[in-house]
């Protein structure tokens, strides 16, 4: 890291920033002050709702309607951005103070090639006449090093992958050559590999250029791989800011320490007893290929999915699923439960075959395999009540439904939530609750196999780790066996026995989680676990 | 919170309500206020309001009392929009879920039948199925119903198609479910708002088609309704501005309030929205 100079770039003073009227508290942010300095990269860290984000969106001028600043100035180079019309405003942004954001799949525009969308950003404030433009763009393209950049630049951004649109999303915030970059959760959306990818770039491109990066982040991982220095929020407030390396490896404040305690960050499995019993679930060379209709000039698209997938699962055993997306780990999950048609293969539950069964009799199988949802948003029906949620699986197979309103108020209890949440709706409860009811709808049709699909990947790590806590106890007290399915090795290595590595639809790699973590075999493994934020070295990385 | 309180919170509702309850009371009482028809001729022609006592709203080209006209006709004009807006819905949605739900041959199946009737121009089918089956109440309403449907079948179907791989109908497959069950409890109540929107304006299109094959002469004879009083005015609207006015603002303020109305219940029933306020 280039030694960070005294100079200050950003400097914020005593920033309070209010909410609307009926939000859950009356101040997003409160009393903050930190300053970001010349050629240093600053990592505001802090779980949903901390307000990590808002300070930067003040700095951007990008408040949403409704939340302003009340208190405390922005300085950037001497002038107080809060006092700023709209126009100074604008004149800042991009030519001084870039930004990456999260999602590299809507940030950029659909129907426009990536090489226009720089041009534009050069033609907003005036500079380079059309050719120049677009040799700008293709230099900036070759510098965030995209792979064809001469290809990409006529590309449409759905014809990138997610770490390839990230690129372009840095090449357009580094076109003029700001001198603050703020980068806002821009490597959340990513594979683990393309994520170690992007913040390598981010460091380099800092480096070479001297900028000065913000850097918003969840992740503690990601801090340890990229931060100069620390600045933790939590519920609107600094909990603790310094030095990275002091905060990660001396954290003051009980908050911070609970948070970095909750990442494994050196993430290896404790040791635990394998007892071979019979296995519950066997999965033989399980094939499932996705096909889209073709057109007249258009060829049909096969996509393999799964090829010849095989394992098997023993009664009372968790078995990780780990990929990066479109390695068919949610297609095997979606298989087992039967969301999907397996094209061939054969899927043993305790010697039934459940791949060739079809409507009534897979009815009646159903109760036995069940599954928790990624989104805790989405897998709640909005005008359900709670209980009812739970109750319908009874329902359907049969239960009074007295009885099985009072079942739904007892596992209720049960994962934590208190009996009387039978009668509430989804939406007054918190993602992590949510998560909870998911989990009580699961274990009412007392199932033998539960699947769990990316169960706590939207999940700050708090709660996460509450969450697998409260898996790893119901699988103990009612005997349960779990297929866990997650992009997150960190997770898998906090509740998995076994780990299964998948890549393009077959099985690269498995073994105890032990075995995989400490001694993998496969380059591929290997190549997952390095990626791995903050894995080597809780400390940032010296250049 | 109770149901009608959560309605209640919303006044542009309340107000709704109240005038749909006002129109209701009109059609209910117009028999004992004016127990006469509504056809007879009972003073001189085009008596402009208020110019006589017992003829606060003037009488029409041939002498009749146009209040009473406007209070019987409550009565057919809300007839014929609610029902033959009822008889589209069941139509409409359950073609509409179905298509959507099962998607594939069902759904070609279904669409085209529904694009059959989209082919051919709404009014032109009306006047025509109102022609074969003889002018009255009931071919009318049935008419109306018949070329309303499709907006609603597509519109569910939409709906349907967005909302089947929603994560809790997939969870709600998972523990067994049936289809019906699934249609009925987990989708359908989740489509509500844009149908109660829809069936709201369609109301309101009802009564418009109403008058205009009143205009026609395809009403039925023996009814007085707010279409025929207009259509039969349309002629004199320079002379006598009182005879179209007044069926006119009926009818703006029962669409007005069928809206307002439609907008309270759709309210109502969202549980994120009546707890948040």
């Amino acid at each position: 890291m280039n030694e960070a100079s005294t100079e200050t770039v950003l400097s914020i003073r005593d920033l309070n920033i209010a909410l609307p009227k009926g939000a859950d508290r009356a101040l997003a942010v409160e009393d903050v002050s930190y300053d970001v300095k010349r050629g240093e990269i600053m990592c505001v860290v802090g779980e949903s709702g901390s307000g990590k984000s808002m300070a930067a969106n003040a700095v951007m001028g990008l408040l949403p309607k409704g939340v302003r600043a009340t208190q405390g100035e922005i300085l950037f180079e001497g002038q107080n951005l809060l006092a700023m019309t709209e126009k100074q405003h604008r004149a800042l942004r991009g030519l001084k103070i870039g930004m990456i954001f999260q999602e590299p799949m809507t940030a950029l525009n659909p129907l426009m090639r990536v090489g226009a969308q720089i041009a534009e950003v050069f033609e907003a404030h005036g500079q380079f006449n059309a050719k120049e433009r677009q040799t700008r763009a293709l230099e900036l393209l070759i510098e965030v090093g995209i792979p064809q950049p001469e290809k990409a630049i006529r590309a449409y951004p759905f014809e990138l992958s997610g770490g390839q649109r990230q690129r372009v999303m840095i090449a357009m915030a580094l076109a003029l050559e700001p001198i603050l970059l703020i980068a806002d959760e821009p490597t959340t959306a990513l594979d683990v590999t393309t994520q170690a990818q992007i913040l390598e770039l981010i460091r380099d491109l800092q480096q070479r250029r001297g900028m000065s990066v913000m850097f918003i982040t969840h992740d503690f991982g990601v801090v340890a791989e990229i931060a100069s220095r620390v600045c933790v929020m939590r519920h609107g407030k600094i909990v603790e800011l310094g030095d990275a390396k002091s905060v990660l490896q001396n954290p003051q404040d009980a908050y911070t320490q609970a948070l970095i305690a909750a990442i494994p960050s050196n993430a290896v499995p404790p040791h635990r007893e394998t007892s071979q019993v019979a296995p519950l679930l066997e999965i033989k060379q399980l094939n499932k290929v996705f096909r889209s209709r073709g057109g007249w000039l258009k060829p049909a698209r096969e996509v393999r999915a799964l090829e010849d997938v095989s394992l098997t699962l023993a009664r009372g055993e968790t078995v990780g699923i780990v990929g990066e997306s479109g390695s068919g780990k949610s297609t095997l999950g979606r298989c087992v439960v039967r969301l999907e048609h397996p094209d061939s293969g054969e899927l043993l539950l305790d010697g039934v075959n459940l791949s060739q069964l079809k409507g009534d009799a897979l009815r009646r199988e159903r109760h036995r395999v069940q599954m928790i949802f990624q989104d805790p948003y989405a897998s709640l029906n909005p005008r359900t009540k709670v209980g009812m949620a739970i109750a319908q699986g009874p329902i359907a197979n049969g239960t009074p439904k007295a009885a099985a309103l009072k079942q739904a108020g007892e596992l209720l209890d049960m994962v934590g939530l208190g009996a009387s949440a039978v009668e509430r709706f989804p939406h007054e409860f918190s993602g992590g609750q949510r998560q909870r009811i998911g989990i009580a709808r699961a274990l009412a049709l007392n199932p033998e196999l539960i699947v769990a699909d990316e169960a706590v990947s939207a999940l700050d790590v708090s709660i996460q780790a509450q969450v697998l806590e409260l898996l790893e106890e119901l699988k103990q007290r009612l005997s349960l066996s779990l297929l866990f399915i997650t992009h997150d090795l960190r997770v898998a290595a906090q509740i998995c026995d076994r780990i299964v590595v998948m890549q393009y639809g077959r099985i690269v790699e498995q073994g105890s989680a032990e075995q995989i973590f400490l001694a993998p075999k496969e380059a591929y493994t290997q190549d997952l676990l390095k990626a791995i934020p903050g894995r080597e070295a809780p400390v940032a990385a010296t250049a | 919170m109770s149901f009608f309180a959560r309605f209640a919170q919303n006044r542009g509702a309340l107000v709704g309500l109240i005038i749909l309850l006002v129109i209701i009371a009109m059609a209910i009482l117009a028999p004992l206020l004016f127990p006469e028809s509504p056809w007879r001729m009972v003073q001189r022609p085009f008596l402009p309001p208020l110019s006589q006592d017992g003829f606060p709203l003037g009488t029409d080209t041939m002498g009749r009392n146009v209040a009473s006209g406007l209070m019987h006709g409550a009565w057919v004009s809300l007839l014929i929009g609610l029902v033959s807006t009822s008889v589209a819905l069941l139509i409409g949605v359950p073609l509409g879920a179905i298509a959507g739900y099962y998607g594939g041959w069902i759904d070609d199946l279904l669409m085209r039948f529904t694009e059959f009737f989209q082919t051919i121009p709404n009014f032109a089918l009306a006047i025509v199925l109102v022609a074969i089956m003889q002018p009255s109440i009931s071919s009318i309403v049935l008419a109306i119903a018949i070329v309303s449907w499709p907006p609603v079948a597509r519109l569910v179907r939409a709906e349907f198609m967005s909302l089947r791989n929603r994560e809790y109908v997939e969870a709600a497959r998972l523990v067994g479910q049936s289809n019906t069950t699934i249609i009925l409890r987990q989708i359908l109540p989740n489509t509500l708002s844009p149908i109660i929107v829809l069936a709201s304006l369609m109301v309101a299109t009802a009564i418009l088609l109403e008058s205009a094959l009143s205009f026609l002469g395809l009403g039925d004879p023996n009814v007085m309704s707010w279409g025929y009083m207009i259509g039969a005015a349309r002629t004199v609207i320079r002379q006598a501005w009182w005879l179209s006015f007044f069926p006119g603002v009926a009818i703006l303020l029962t669409v007005l309030a069928l809206n307002l109305v439609g907008e309270g219940l759709d309210d109502a029933l969202n549980p994120k929205l009546s707890r948040e306020r």
